[in-house]
């Protein structure tokens, strides 16, 4: 079970790490993936006034994605691919974190979109 | 809470009803004779926690009980708001830290004592494992002519209320006259205190909105870890300190950080006495901070 949930985070961390890429090139499309109790990547750049596409998915169990600088949240649903868009205008740093229960370390799951000029 | 921030609570609150005093009744019985009645709040006592945050964290609860058993007028009923029993995803370990709880706080003298689910108790199981315990995760009582609610913000893992048991205050709150007095207790925030801390409830403001036509209602609350007041319109709120570690002052980080290092010198656990009082046609708050142990 463990090495099944490793082999996961290399795969979700080699996506998220292409998707930055993607975002950094065009500003469309970043993936994050969830799972107890950590998103990869758990660091994401954006440009100011560019799109930007989430694109969610759990390898565990439901988990949230909110973000209240930009009045969203979502549910997670395992198998699922969510899709959030945003257009951040001023930069700076914003949090998101996770916000359905989930368990010891549930309180630490978050991570910080990096707005850049 | 430091004076200082108490002092713009009172002037944000625009109340002389509301009154902060620490220690154990300091000002002795008189003040507790005023009353009509007393309560006293305990939360997030976290049972089965472990760590550094609180390096006493198995004796913290049964030292409280002592405490609370030797005040000096009784009160009339305990609460507590929530977080009983730390997480654990194993079902059987939740009901046994929910059993050796229930057995610890028997030892009050007090046998009124009522319990409110936080999340660590209730969000992994919708409350299943609470309701077995402890009964019904939301609830009411009147009591010497205060009316009592209890909402549930925490059985669904999204904090949120329900439309259910939105109606179901509405439809209670409408047997209420505008000026009632009536205390309503839930775990978390039911506004908006630090959004990107978590530190709300998704649906809360609906249950403001329920709330604001009366008069004398007031909310008390757990979840944060410390003393805290805040104001929505006429509506006070009131958070109290945890019985297992401090948390961060809010909004203190952009992230929510992790608990604080302990300082026992900063008496950051405790209880509190709620002392309610009318008379003269005002009514009145009194709210004492008690320690862990008596000094």
């Amino acid at each position: 079970m463990k090495r099944r949930l490793f082999t996961a985070l290399l795969i979700g961390s080699a996506a998220g790490g292409a998707a930055r890429l993607l975002a950094a090139e065009t500003g469309a499309e970043v993936s994050v993936a969830a799972s107890k109790f950590q998103y990869t990547p758990d660091t994401v750049k954006a440009k100011a006034g560019v799109p930007l596409t989430f694109v969610l998915t759990s390898f565990d169990r439901i988990h949230g994605f909110k973000m209240p600088a930009f009045g969203i949240r979502t549910d997670i649903i395992p198998d699922q691919e969510t899709r959030v868009t945003i257009t951040p205008t001023k930069p700076g740093q914003y949090v998101f974190f996770c916000d359905v229960f989930c368990g010891d370390g549930h309180e630490d799951m978050s991570g910080t979109l990096v707005v850049e000029a | 809470m430091q004076q200082s921030d108490r002092r713009q609570f009172l002037k944000l609150a625009g109340l002389a009803g509301v009154t902060f005093t620490a220690g154990l009744f300091p000002k002795g019985p008189a003040d507790a004779q005023a009353a009509d009645f007393h309560f006293v709040q305990m939360s997030d006592t976290h049972w089965g926690f472990k760590g550094p945050p609180n390096p006493d964290a198995e004796h913290t609860l049964e030292k409280a009980v002592v405490t609370v058993n030797g005040l000096s007028t009784k009160p009339d009923f305990i609460v507590f708001t929530g977080d009983l029993t730390h997480t654990t995803e194993d079902g059987k370990v939740r009901r046994e830290r929910m059993k050796r709880f229930k057995e610890i706080v028997s030892e009050l003298n007090v046998k009124d004592v009522r319990f409110l689910p936080g999340e660590h108790d209730a969000s992994l199981d919708k409350g299943e494992a609470f309701k077995e315990f402890f009964g019904n995760t939301h609830w009411t009582f009147d009591h010497k002519g205060v009316h009592f609610i209890a909402l549930d913000n925490v059985s669904d893992p999204a904090a949120k209320l329900g439309d259910e048991q939105l109606a179901w205050f509405a439809a209670d709150l409408k047997q209420r006259k505008p000026d009632d007095r009536i205390v309503v207790f839930t775990h978390r925030p039911l506004f908006d205190l630090v959004p990107n801390w978590d530190w709300t409830t998704a649906d809360g403001a609906k249950a403001i909105d329920i709330m604001m036509p009366y008069q004398n209602i007031v909310v008390f609350y757990g979840h944060i870890h410390q003393e805290h007041h805040h104001m929505t319109g006429h509506i006070a709120h009131h958070a109290a300190k945890s019985l297992i570690f401090p948390q961060a002052a809010p909004g203190d980080a952009p992230k929510r950080p992790p608990p604080p290092p302990f300082d026992a010198s900063l008496k950051p656990l405790g209880t509190r006495d709620v002392a309610l009082m009318s008379s003269g046609g005002g009514k009145a708050i009194t709210i004492t901070e008690l320690p862990v142990t008596k000094a």
